[in-house]
């Protein structure tokens, strides 16, 4: 075979493809100041750019949610109080196996491995919640969600949740109830967007290729109804 | 090396690690997927289950497991509990792992259980 010149038409053409093929598969860039989280080394546990990970390997090291697409999951007011007083959301950690162990009933949370998030002050926590606001990869993932609020579950909800598709496996409802290896749910309605949340539930996968929340492949109607669910909870005042 | 041969190797190691990604083990598979519910030891132990109205099997009871057939594991690996008639608790996996995957998580049962049963 010749060598290729690249100042040809076709060494340019397979020049230019090469660098889009590139920034396809590199991690996207993304808008925003991100200087305050540098200042405060968010991205030590978080991906402040994507793709989520791609093998089990690099999701068991993941230490906090990826926030490459916070402002497409999380309601603002919410990341800017919870910022300044935060409060484990996940029991287990980000990635129970590392932060369980066994009991003489059940593997049980080993607690002395986990560490309390940073806590900011009211003016850095508006900065980092605004900021975070701006990073919206996988729009197209919610662009087509419309939330339906009178699509209520009724007293339906929770047999749903609990006993239907089984989400209390690995998600608690209340304090002390349910499963630990998810996040707990009953706080899911102040701290996120219903539109993120239809989209999580329809394709778990879509967000975060490995995650260990699997796919139910429900209905839009129960989605729907899931998710009001757990907007009601989220009006619930708990003893914690 | 010429130029248009190093492209073409740089694209094919790009595709090759693209591919590659979704390969995972059957014993990593079941340390992320599994232990959850089924315990770290396999023994239906698992973190989750204080609450649950039925238990996860223990992959380890040799007589509970012989009465599955490979093909009924493997159907609820990947359909979920309620395609054999047992319970939702027990997620379809189908989203998150090949059929290969599963196929690899069945052989793993099967040294946990240290049982065999090939009936289709």
């Amino acid at each position: 075979m010749n060598s290729l010149n690249m100042t040809t038409p076709l060494g340019k053409w397979l020049l230019l493809t090469l660098a889009l093929f590139s920034l396809v598969t590199a991690s996207p860039a993304h808008a925003g100041d991100l200087d305050l989280l540098n200042k405060h080394n968010c991205s030590s546990c978080h991906a402040l750019t994507g793709p989520a990970p791609s093998t089990l390997a690099a999701l068991w090291q993941r230490k906090g949610p990826d926030l490459f697409y916070a402002g497409n999951k999380y309601r603002q007011e919410w990341l800017e109080t919870w910022l300044q007083n935060p409060k484990r959301i996940r029991p287990a950690g980000m990635f129970y196996m590392n932060h369980i162990k066994p009991g003489p009933k059940r593997n049980m949370v080993d607690t002395s491995s986990l560490s309390q998030h940073l806590q900011l002050n009211s003016s850095d926590a508006k900065s980092i919640a605004a900021t975070l606001a701006t990073l919206k990869e996988n729009r197209s993932l919610i662009q087509n969600e419309k939330h339906d609020p009178k699509l209520s579950p009724g007293p339906l909800g929770e047999m749903m949740f609990d006993k239907i598709y089984g989400c209390m496996a690995c998600h608690q409802i209340e304090p002390g109830f349910g499963g630990l290896s998810g996040p707990e749910v009953y706080t899911a309605g102040t701290r996120l967007k219903a539109e993120f949340m239809l989209s999580y539930i329809r394709s778990p996968q879509a967000w975060d290729t490995k995650v260990w929340m699997p796919n139910a492949h429900l209905p839009d109607n129960n989605i729907q109804k899931l998710v009001n669910y757990m907007i009601n909870l989220s009006k619930k005042s708990y003893n914690e | 090396m010429n130029n248009c041969c190093f492209i073409i190797i740089l694209i094919m190691t790009s595709l090759l690690q693209i591919s590659s990604a979704s390969a995972e083990s059957a014993k990593d598979n079941y340390r992320t997927y599994c232990m959850q519910c089924h315990g770290m030891a396999g023994q239906g132990m698992g973190l989750n289950i204080q609450d649950m109205s039925v238990q996860p099997r223990d992959h380890t009871d040799t007589k509970a497991m012989s009465t599955r057939t490979d093909s009924e594991l493997f159907k609820v690996i990947k359909e979920g509990g309620l395609a054999i008639s047992k319970s939702s608790l027990m997620p379809p996996w189908a989203d998150t792992l090949t059929d290969n995957e599963i196929d690899d998580l069945v052989k793993h049962l099967r040294k946990l259980c240290q049982c065999d049963n090939q009936t289709k």
